[in-house]
């Protein structure tokens, strides 16, 4: 049983936003860089897995510029067993299916068994990697899944659906599945981990030149404008806290 | 035909009220391009719903029909509309931005070597280039928005979210309906779904709590809850949270606030240490007033906040309190 995760790097959370001069991007320099929230739950899926199934290998597999490979190594040392590295410096003039693109040749030539993705990224947000990734290799898929069971020859994943409402789905393997948060509790990179991670194999490919022009493209980033008038509440924590009370009792009324 | 086709959503023969945002985006659309929209319903038997649309200003209201779409399956529902959008050669494909979207369009948009524009939040169009619309996306969780244009040619497939477009703003008038029947065999349809299911016994019901506190991941550690808890009881407030807090284990599921969990409209809903993602803010986005708390003073829920604080919950919350249980004393 092999199974591949699809890791993305993306962005820290609390990462500080500039948009950069040619207004369609933010200021690389200030950001530090973190594994995709979604992913780190597809991987934690995969070696889960891995586990129950015993005689399973997890291979990560990244694309991107060189800083990625600090994503792989935590996915190493959290415990898979290998990592591809595709160098790919102009990730970010390729639409998803450019990307899409880039990830199946790299994955095809692994062939296995399951590939598992996060359902969609913490930066771009388009979610749609997994299911063009799929199409791609002519495989079926499932989307937002929270667990996986292996079933017979195939697959019982347990998939979310709106409102708190979830179904099952079985479906044969080869798959690919987009993975939702909050299915499993992440594990962290012990010290054995990251230790044993150094002596594992971190291979790096060369990204093939992109085969057709982006469909779609970014033109301009810029903040959001405000729906709604806020009314911004300043003070010490004594003069904020007594101006929420005098909102709350005369005008909300709650109180 | 070229035009605007919007693909809407139904379960066992009911709309999902999104596809009538997705529908009137369509008719704006179509009426700043000068062109015509049409819509299609998939389905075993979908032949009321797309009579329903024959009451709709569209060129046509396509029942897109075949045995084996009874149950939604993406190999079905791709195959199917592939060959609808190939016989009817639209310009945009518009969809509501649902899971079911999220689960098959992306696959459809791959057909045609296209890519899906997803999760949009508006449509411009400028003057001297009306026929290139610019779809706005979220960034970062909300943080930023970002403009993106299709490159012809097309077909260019949109999805639309939840609450961007008013469904009452569908307009009325005509509409041709016709059967498109697709050609379809079980064995290209490889998953096998199962029936929908609720887990939980909603033992705890948000929907008709006055006030709520909710708590997102600036809390930090679960140690730190009954900051949140005592003013939860001080306002004689529903304790809330966002996805991560449940994800977490903090809280159970059944207290999740948005898409995935409760949707609320509470006379206050507090939100404390919570970003306003996009999933978040659709479940509690009609509360009539919205109090926010955060550190991070570009943080998107103050996007739609009534009363917000930039500062540290850490420093506020105990202050308020105590001030509330005077105030109530
Ligand atoms: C299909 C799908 C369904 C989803 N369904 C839901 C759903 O139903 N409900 C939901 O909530 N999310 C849902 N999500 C997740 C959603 O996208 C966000 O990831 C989530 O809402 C973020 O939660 P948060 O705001 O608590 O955390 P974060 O985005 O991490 O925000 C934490 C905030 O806390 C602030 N903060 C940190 N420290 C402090 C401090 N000391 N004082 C004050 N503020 C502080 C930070 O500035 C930040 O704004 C869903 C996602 C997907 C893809």
């Amino acid at each position: 049983m092999k199974i591949v995760v699809a890791i993305k790097q993306v962005p820290e959370r609390d990462a500080p936003i500039h948009i950069a001069a040619d207004g369609r991007w933010i200021e690389e320099g200030d950001l530090n860089y973190t594994i995709n929230e979604p992913d780190a739950y597809a991987l934690e899926e995969a070696l889960q897995l891995k586990e129950k199934q015993g005689d399973a290998e997890v291979v990560v597999v990244s694309a991107g510029p060189e800083r990625v490979q600090s994503t792989l190594r935590e996915a190493l040392a959290k415990g898979a067993d290998r990592a591809i590295h595709i160098e790919c410096d102009d990730l970010s003039t390729r639409d998803t299916l450019g990307v899409a693109q880039v990830l199946a040749e790299t994955i095809k030539a692994e062939s296995p068994d399951l590939i598992l993705t996060g359902l969609q990224s913490d930066d771009l947000g388009l979610g749609q990697t997994g299911v063009v990734l799929a199409e791609l290799l002519g495989i079926p898929h499932a989307t937002i899944i929270l667990q996986v069971e292996f079933s017979g020859a195939g697959l019982k994943v347990k998939r979310e659906l709106e409102d708190g409402w979830f179904q099952h789905v079985e479906m044969p393997l080869p798959a690919l599945l987009t993975i939702q948060s909050g299915g499993n509790k992440l594990r962290y990179a012990t010290l054995m981990g990251i230790k044993k991670a150094k002596t594992k194999e971190l291979k790096t490919v060369l990204a093939a030149e992109a085969s057709a022009a982006a469909t779609i493209s970014m033109e301009r980033v810029y903040l959001p404008e405000k729906q709604k008038k806020t009314e911004m509440l300043t003070g010490s924590p004594q003069e904020i806290a007594a101006k929420i009370v005098e909102k709350l009792k005369f005008e909300v009324r709650v109180i | 035909m070229s035009g605007v086709l919007v693909v809407m959503e139904q379960r066992s023969g009911a709309w999902n009220r999104m596809s009538f945002e997705a529908l009137a985006a369509g008719q704006q659309l179509a009426a700043k391009l000068g062109a015509e929209c049409s819509a299609a319903v998939v389905g075993s038997d979908p032949g009321a719903l797309a009579t329903e649309l024959s009451s709709k200003k569209l060129k046509k209201a396509f029942a897109v029909q075949h045995a084996l779409l009874g149950i939604y399956t993406s190999d079905g529902y791709v195959a199917a509309l592939e060959q609808l959008i190939k016989e009817e050669n639209p310009d945009f494909v518009l969809l509501p931005h649902t899971y079911q979207v999220r689960d098959y369009a992306p696959a459809l948009a791959t057909r045609f070597q296209q890519v899906l524009i997803s999760d949009v939040i508006g449509i411009r169009t400028e003057d001297d280039r009306a026929d290139s619309p610019i779809f706005v996306r979220q960034l970062l969780q909300g943080k930023l928005n970002a403009d993106y244009r299709h490159i012809p040619p097309g077909p260019c497939f949109v999805s639309i979210q939840a609450g961007t477009f008013r469904a009452d703003a569908v307009e009325d008038g005509t509409a041709a309906t016709e059967t498109f029947s697709p050609r379809l065999s079980p064995d290209q349809i490889r998953n096998k779904p199962g029936e929908p299911f609720r887990e939980s016994s909603h033992t705890v019901d948000l929907t008709a709590a006055p006030v709520i506190v909710s708590v997102g991941r600036g809390i930090g550690e679960e140690g730190n809850l009954p900051i949140v808890e005592e003013l939860a009881k001080a306002l004689g407030a529903e304790l809330a949270a966002s996805r991560p807090i449940c994800d977490n284990g903090w809280l159970p599921m059944e207290r999740q606030v948005g898409s995935s969990g409760q949707t609320v409209s509470p006379k206050l809903y507090v939100a404390i240490g919570i970003s306003g993602a996009i999933q978040h803010l659709v479940g509690m986005k009609g509360s009539k007033a919205v109090l926010a708390i955060n550190k991070d003073e570009n943080a998107p829920i103050f996007e739609i906040a009534d009363y917000g604080v930039a500062g540290d919950l850490f420093e506020i919350v105990p202050e308020l309190t105590k001030a509330i249980q005077t105030a109530k004393s």
